[in-house]
This record gives C-alpha cells, structure tokens and sequence, in this order.
C-alpha cells in the first residue's frame, strides 16, 4: 500500500497497461518529453521509449483519428485531449465515429481504445479551459464514459477502460491532480459500470462524480455534525454504463435524493438520473429530487467567481439542510 | 508488339507493356463493372427500390479500379459517402452492395449502414465515412498500427476534392509525414465540392497536389480517368509506402457524369462540359487501350455480357431477398452484441 497522488496513479494505470500489454499505445499533446502539463504522463516515455508514447503536434482530430484507426485494425490506444474542452475541436469522432462505426457496419468494425481527458474546473483557468463535459459525451449510444474521484479509482478504472473493448471517454479532474489516496500495491483492475457508495446513511442520498465526490462527502460529514442528517454518498464513477441499480437501491433506503453536478445546468447528467428516479423509484420519494448544479453560466475565471458558481461544501450543505426540513 | 495509332494517343506506348493483357482485361471488366453497378444502383433508386441518399461514382471508375488493382490483398481501403465503386472494386460483390442500397437482409451490413457507410473488413474496406475528412486521421492510424507492428500493408484513403479544404486534411497529411506512416491519400478531384465548383472556393489551382509542398511531399497530378496512369501511379506511390518512405499524397483528375448525389440534376455545370468530359470516359479511353493491344472486340464484349450478367443476377437476388429483419435493430452498439447502457 501507498499513498499515491491522483495524477501519479494516471501514470500508474497506463504503466501498469503498457507492461501487460504490448498493443497499449499512447498519444497525446506534451505526454511524452514533457510527461504532461499537469505532469500526469510522467516517466513513461523513459519506461516504453518513443516507439509506444509519441508526442503528437496540436492536431486533436489528428489524435482521436489516429486512435481509431489504430484500434479498428488491431492497437489498444490512449489517446490524450489535454483539456476536456478541447473534444469541441475533435467532436467528430466522439459524436459521429467511435460510437457509430461498430452498429454501421453491423458489428464488423470494433473501436477498443480510451480518451484521456483533463475536466472540470476550480484552476482559475477561465471559460475555455474549465468544463465540465461528461454531458457531451454521454448522449452517444456506443460510447463508455467514465470519471474517478480517487487515485485508486484512476488506476482500476483507467485499467477496466483500456481492456474494454468499447471506447471509453476518461474524464480525469484537473483540480483532483494533487489530492492523495491510499492504493494498493501489485495490479487493479475495476469494473466498468459499478457505482460505489462511499458512506452510508439513512436520511438522503448525494449523488456525485468527479471533484464532487470528496465535496460531497466533506458535505455529508458536516450535515452529521451539525445538523444530525444522515446522507448516503454513492460516487457514480461511471456515466455509461451507469450502475442505475446502487442508485436506486440507496433512493429505496434513504427516500431523498440530491444529485452534485459540476456540468451547467440544463441536460447535465443528473437530469437523465432524476429521470430514472422519476421513472422507476418514484413512490420511494418522500420529497422531490434536487440537483445542485453549477447554474447555467460559462464559468468565470476570477476565484472568488469560479467558487460561486461550482458547487461547493456550504452550497451542499444550505441546500440539503433547507430541503430536508420544507 | 503491333500497335494501332488511335486519335490522341501522341506519347509512345513502353515497348515491353508493363501491365500485361491479364491485368488489362481485368481492369476493363472493374471499370466496366463500376459502371454497370452504379447505373443500376439509379435505377434502382427511379424505381423507389433504393430509399435515402445515394453519391455516384459514374464517370470516376478509373481511379477506383486503377488503385484496386494496384493493391496488395491486406491492404486497407478507407472511402467516402461516394463509396460504391471503391467497395466494389475490392471484390464485394455486386448483390452485398445493392442489398445494402435497398435495405434487404442479403446487404453487406444488413441495412444498419446504408449507401453511404459501405464496409467490408474481410476485404480490406475498412469503411465509407460521410463526414467530410474525418477518415483521413484513421487511415493514419491504420497506417501506424502496420508500422508499430512491422506489418507491410498500405492504408488508402480516398476522398473529394472537397475534402481538401477541411481541417482534418492537413492535421493528416502533417501527421502522415511527420510519423513517416505507410497511407497513401488520394484526391478524386471531379470539379465540384458538391454544387459549387472547387475553383471558386479554393487558393490553389490544384486541390491536393497544389498543397503537398507545404507538407514536403511531391506534387503529383495525374489523369484520373486513364487507369493506367492511376495503376502505375499507385504501384509507385504503395511500394513508396511499404519501403517504409512514408505517405504520397495523388490528385487525380476526373469527372462524375451524374450530379452530386441523387437529389442533384447537376444543372449547375456549363454547357458541354459534361460531352467534352464524355469524350474522356474511363471507359471509352480503355476500349481503345485494349484495341491498341490487340485485343478484340470479341473478348471484349464476353467481358461486358459476363459483368451484365452479374449485375443482373445481383440484381434479381436482392428483389427477391427478404427485408431486414427488424430484430438487429438493437444489435452491436456495444462490443457485447446489445445496446445496454445501464443496469
């Protein structure tokens, strides 16, 4: 056991991937000579030399094609998009090719390789370098979508992605980078699909993903002390396919459900959870379902803006408290 | 060897023919092939058999036919919405593609593809994309797997003139070179991106070739419509590529008789364009090439009764053929053969 940093275990996970597996490539903008900038990638062009870990120019439809290509005809690709905002450049092949080719060509074309991703905000980084976008990829039928909160989570999880044999989109979170956690030693691999409920309670359920998680659990913790509201946490961890079954399982215990999402507000990805709720777990409710969502702005870059707008701690707690007790 | 002048033929035929009277027939009966497939694809389409959008290549089949030829079985072929000939000429055969036009069960993806996304892994078509630009970054990748992997097969992809003024056209064609990768990019230039021709719309006279400087590659412009120039071209431009030389980058100059896609009469075109171009179908220039080689009318017409013959039976095969089965609708949106997304 070691206690990694979140942005060490991405450099974990892919080793871990490449030393099992010769066909794992990886590509990206910076990954290689300069591991990163946010010094994710660091040392595995030392470790698989510039043969398997190749710096590409400023070229992301150049990246994403490339890996499919590669993955279509035999390679497990790792293709970087330095920040998640930059898929708008290349949406293309989030949209319109990797998801679609194996159902075009009636199951003849496979497309097995991962989007690495830098998402979310909270870095100052302004407008264009700070969103949150698991909403644009999670509406496309044929594409996984998947978002640790933790280092031991990047690295099980980078794992199940790189030996699915779909595509999966990995949203890493830039301001989780530097947070730390204990992983275990030898090889982990997770599951695809798996919710993980990270406390149990009895009152509400808080559903999150990505930077929300630990913002969710140090909310559940301060709803506990001072105002005695027992919430359950699950950590979706993975939008697509999503574990609905954890989630409704803790609905039918705790009857309230809050959903903390970072995405602006309309289509985010706990409007589609809500829905199941609605759907299937309704007479469960004893209240209406809430979703603490950044409001429906581009995102500032001032901090004092950012914070504002990104839900934090206090606006969880407000929330639930005014909730529970209407 | 006797050689007959025909009208035009000024440059001296290589005294020892390096294609060979084999190849040449089999060149004639893929273009003729092409020709006979595409125009039953539009009537198929006049008799409401073939439903959506469908992008001719008539007029264009010496190029798909010249770098089918050219290819090494294991060689990928990576096209565009106007995919019918490039599939074709890799040897599916002409009932997988008109039941694929049609919807019909016997179709080369039973219908969840449809004209414009003709694939066929088993023949190296590794898929016809009708997002302008997008297949030339995966033919990169294709391209970089036979490299990574020390495998000697060349990644072809085809695409418009149209094609040249797209991003991912030069994110391509930087990558190619600057990874050395074994892809061959070849521009079909027919005059017209869609409607409006390319002249109006483009800084360069010729689409591809005029640009390839700008990626250290070789200007390279030839007759699209001889597919022994587009054979030989090839040939050089694939053992280029399989030397481990890196990417070429061929405009061929052709020309569609038909219009853009079935919703377009092509009025758009002067007057007498269209004949001038006639004159050069692929077509007729490679009758008269077989006539220079003595080859007679004969073997030529048992060609073209065997190809119609074929196209007939396809066609006859794919009315009878049962519509798709309505059960794949959910099939193969994941590598898990279903479409689940959650649990």
């Amino acid at each position: 056991m070691a206690e990694l940093t979140y942005r060490d275990a991405v450099a974990r996970g892919i080793a871990q991937e490449m030393e099992r597996d010769e066909d794992v490539v990886f590509l990206g903008e910076d990954i290689a000579k300069a591991g990163g900038v946010f010094k994710a990638t660091v040392g595995l062009l030392e470790k698989f030399g510039e043969r398997r870990v190749r710096d590409t120019p400023i070229s992301e439809q150049a990246i994403l094609g490339a890996a499919m290509g590669a993955a279509m005809t035999g390679l497990k690709p790792i293709a970087e998009i330095m920040f998640a905002d930059f898929i708008a450049v290349c949406y293309d092949y989030i949209a319109n090719e990797f998801p679609k080719s194996r159902y075009m060509t009636n199951g003849q074309v496979k497309c097995p390789l991962v989007v690495r991703v830098g998402n979310g905000g909270g870095a100052r980084f302004g407008a264009q370098h700070s969103q949150s976008v698991e909403n644009w990829c999670m509406q496309f039928p044929g594409l996984k979508v998947v978002s640790p909160s933790s280092p031991v989570d990047v690295v099980g999880l980078l794992a199940a992605a790189v030996r699915d044999p779909d595509p999966v989109i990995f949203l890493e979170h830039k301001s989780l980078y530097a947070t730390k956690g204990e992983v275990p030693d030898g090889e982990i691999v997770d599951t695809l699909g798996t919710a993980k409920i990270l406390r149990f309670g009895t009152d509400c359920t808080l559903i999150a993903l990505g930077m929300m998680v630990p913002r969710a659990l140090a909310a559940a913790e301060q709803l506990a002390a001072e105002a005695g509201i027992s919430c359950e946490v699950v950590d979706v961890r993975s939008l697509v396919p999503l574990d609905t079954q954890t989630i409704l399982g803790s609905v039918a215990r705790t009857h309230r459900v809050f959903t903390i999402e970072e995405n602006p507000r309309v289509l985010g990805w706990g409007a589609e959870i809500v829905s199941i709720i609605a759907d299937e777990a309704f007479y469960e409710l004893d209240g209406p379902p809430v979703r603490i969502t950044t409001p429906h702005i581009p995102l500032p870059a001032a901090d004092i803006l950012e914070d504002l707008a990104i839900p934090s701690v206090s606006r969880i707690v407000e929330t639930v408290r005014r909730s529970m007790s209407s | 060897m006797t050689r007959k002048a025909s009208a035009g033929e000024v440059a001296p035929l290589p005294p020892n023919d390096d294609i060979g009277e084999a190849q040449r027939l089999e060149l004639y009966r893929s273009q003729f092939l092409l020709r006979e497939a595409e125009q039953r694809a539009f009537d198929l389409f006049l008799q409401n058999l073939v439903k959506g959008t469908s992008h001719l290549s008539l007029g264009q089949e010496a190029i798909a036919a010249g770098c089918a030829a050219a290819m090494e079985p294991g060689d990928l072929s990576f096209c565009t919405y106007r995919g019918h000939a490039h599939t074709l000429a890799r040897g599916v055969s002409v009932e997988k593609v008109l039941g694929e036009l049609m919807g019909r069960d016997n179709g080369l993806m039973r219908g969840k593809g449809g004209s414009m996304h003709l694939t066929s892994v088993e023949h190296g078509v590794m898929g016809s994309y009708a997002i302008i630009g997008a297949h030339l970054p995966i033919a990169c990748g294709a391209a970089w797997r036979a490299q990574y992997k020390g495998q000697s097969d060349v990644s072809v992809c085809f695409f418009g003139d149209g094609t040249t003024n797209i991003g991912a056209f030069h994110e391509a064609l930087n990558f190619a070179v600057i990874w050395k990768l074994p892809v061959v990019f070849v521009c079909e230039n027919n005059l017209y991106m869609e409607y409006t021709p390319i002249s109006e719309v483009t800084a360069v006279k010729s689409p591809a070739a005029d640009r390839a400087s700008a990626y250290g590659l070789p200007r390279i412009l030839i007759d699209g419509n001889d597919a022994d120039i587009v054979y030989r071209t090839m040939k050089e431009a694939f053992g280029k590529a399989r030397s481990g030389e890196g990417p070429s980058l061929i405009e061929c100059l052709t020309y569609r008789h038909s219009g853009h896609s079935r919703a377009d009469p092509a009025k758009y075109r002067p007057e007498g364009e269209l004949e001038r171009w006639k004159l050069r179908d692929p077509l007729k220039i490679y009758k008269d090439r077989l006539r220079q080689f003595d080859i007679d009318d004969v073997r030529i017409e048992a060609i073209e009764q065997e190809v119609r013959r074929e196209v007939d039976e396809a066609t006859e095969a794919c009315k009878a053929a049962p519509t798709t089965s309505s059960d794949i609708l959910f099939t193969d949106v994941y590598a898990d053969g279903g479409w689940a997304w959650r649990n």
